[in-house]
Parts: structure tokens; C-alpha cells; sequence
């Protein structure tokens, strides 16, 4: 262990901002990117579930 | 021996991607949180730098794989261009977002280690330029993708882009040997030993590693979603969302 107290881990010999404002950044993005895959993979599921049936076949890939 | 092209088929790949995803997400979540202990808990503080040296253990993995996955998107987008499957081309659509997340962590946490260290946010340095040109590659992909209705002409148009782009990852690789830049020297390179403490070098592998499980994880998320999105009139894709 590098520390001698919590309060001198979260202060990061004075360069809290930068260090904490990195891991942080990267955290937001990680939860972002996570969130917004799982919201279109709900909607995209649930527009194809109320399209008719009927669609099937018409391929435009 | 495994037959690669059974999984070429998109109706297969689908379910393989989505057996290999909590896997993934798995392995970056143990992996980040071991990183992030060996890294901001235990390793020592830098003689030279303090503490500010700790945004390494996110700034090194996240430029890594800013190239990694720009090579592998651009090598996607090659097959997809080559053999005109149209799989390859979901692959290099799927890891854009994620690359350019990466790039864009490269630089923000490149730039709050530069602000300490050297005094100033940003410079333009052939290091710090060129990463912020593969950002522009990474939207201009994107943003051909999305600009062309015709999803297999936005392939072959993206996709060419892609391997323009490609030129500019050697230039961020080497920018530091070939200028004289601000930017520091490799940390860790193939051809001689590390200059890193262990409990640092360790940290910054387990971290990268972590970055590599997660970029699949969420590649393989966004393919699964690209692949329903392009085959949702088939009946394939119907059935696939009705048992899920």
C-alpha cells in the first residue's frame, strides 16, 4: 500500500483534479457507451416486434 | 479444426457474439478493478512526476487501443471491400464508436497529464496531432457511413476511407522517435526492457488487458445490434427477436 490515509489517497499529492478527472472520464465513458448499446438494442427489438408480420422477406441488406 | 467461414454467416455469428459477451464484459470489469488497484492503490508514487504519473493507467491503454482498433476496423473494412462480405463491413461499423471513444480518452487524459507535467493542456506536437487527426478518421468513417442511404454503398465508401486512414497509425506510433516531440518516448516497447517499476508495469498490462476485453465486449454488442438493424425484415432476425 502506497498511502498512509484515505484522505491522501483521494487528494493524489495534490493533483486530484487531473488524476481523478481521468479515471472519471473514463468510467463516464465506459457507462455511456454501455448504456446507449443496451437502449438501442431495447428499441431496436421492440420496433421489429411491431412491425407486421406480413414484412417478412423483403430483405434490403 | 474450426471451420471460420461457418461463423461468416450472420444468422450464426449472432448467437456466438452473444455467448462470447458477458464473457468479455467479465473479464474488463475483474480486470479494470484489479488494474485500478495495482495501479492507483498500491504502485508507488513516480520520483519525478508525483501522483499526476497515475492517469497512465488509463491514458497508455486508451491511445493503444485508439490504434488497435482503428487497424482492426480498417482491416474489416479491407475483407468487407475485397470479398464483398457483408459482415466484415457490420465489424468495421461496430468498433468506429468505440475507437473514437478511445481516442477521444487518449486525448482528454493526455491532456490533463500535460497541463501538471508540462504546463500547458495541449501542444501541437506530431503525437498529439496525429491522434487528433485519427479522431476526425474515426468521425469522417462515421459520418460517410451515415451520409449515404445505400447501406452497401456507405460499406465500400466508409470502408475506403478506413484504409486511407490507415497511414496515419505508424505516423502516432513512431511520431515520437521521427520528431522532436514533447510527448515522451514509449514506455514499453518490443525491442528493449521496460523502464518501469513492476507494480507500475504490471497495473498498466492488467489495465490494457481490461481495455482489450472491454472494446470487445462492446464491439460485439453494437455488431449484434447492426445486424438486427440491417436484417429486420428477415424472417432470421424476426425469430431471433422473438426468443429474446
Amino acid at each position: 500500500m502506497n498511502w498512509a490515509s484515505w484522505a491522501d489517497f483521494w487528494a493524489m499529492g495534490g493533483h486530484a483534479l487531473y488524476v481523478w478527472g481521468s479515471i472519471g472520464m473514463c468510467l463516464a465513458a465506459v457507462l455511456v457507451e454501455v448504456l446507449l448499446l443496451d437502449h438501442r438494442r431495447r428499441e431496436l427489438i421492440r420496433d421489429i416486434n411491431s412491425t407486421a408480420d406480413t414484412d417478412i422477406g423483403e430483405s434490403d441488406a | 479444426m474450426i471451420n471460420w467461414f461457418h461463423f461468416a454467416a450472420v444468422s450464426r455469428f449472432y448467437p456466438l457474439a452473444g455467448r462470447l459477451i458477458p464473457w468479455f464484459y467479465g473479464a474488463a470489469a475483474l480486470l479494470g478493478a484489479l488494474g485500478l488497484y495495482l495501479g492507483l492503490w498500491l504502485a508507488p508514487t513516480d520520483a519525478q512526476q508525483g501522483e499526476a504519473y497515475r492517469i497512465i493507467f488509463v491514458h497508455v491503454p486508451a491511445a493503444w487501443m485508439s490504434m488497435v482498433v482503428y487497424m482492426a476496423m480498417a482491416a474489416w473494412a479491407g475483407v468487407g471491400l475485397v470479398f464483398n462480405s457483408r459482415l466484415s463491413s457490420m465489424m468495421a461499423c461496430a468498433l468506429a464508436p468505440t475507437g473514437a471513444s478511445m481516442t477521444f480518452l487518449a486525448l482528454w487524459t493526455g491532456a490533463l497529464w500535460g497541463k501538471p507535467t508540462w504546463g500547458a493542456w495541449w501542444v501541437w506536437d506530431a503525437r498529439l496531432t496525429s491522434e487528433l487527426v485519427l479522431l476526425f478518421l474515426y468521425i469522417g468513417f462515421m459520418s460517410l457511413h451515415a451520409s449515404i442511404d445505400d447501406v452497401r454503398r456507405a460499406d465500400r465508401a466508409a470502408g475506403l476511407l478506413a484504409l486511407v486512414g490507415v497511414v496515419n497509425v505508424p505516423i502516432i506510433y513512431f511520431s515520437v522517435k521521427w520528431w522532436n516531440t514533447l510527448h515522451q518516448g514509449a514506455s514499453v516497447s518490443f525491442t528493449k526492457a521496460p523502464s518501469m517499476a513492476t507494480p507500475m508495469l504490471m497495473g498498466m498490462l492488467v489495465m490494457a488487458l481490461a481495455f482489450w476485453a472491454y472494446c470487445i465486449a462492446v464491439a460485439l454488442v453494437r455488431v449484434r445490434s447492426i445486424m438486427l438493424a440491417r436484417e429486420q425484415h428477415t424472417a432470421w432476425a424476426r425469430e431471433t427477436v422473438r426468443s429474446a
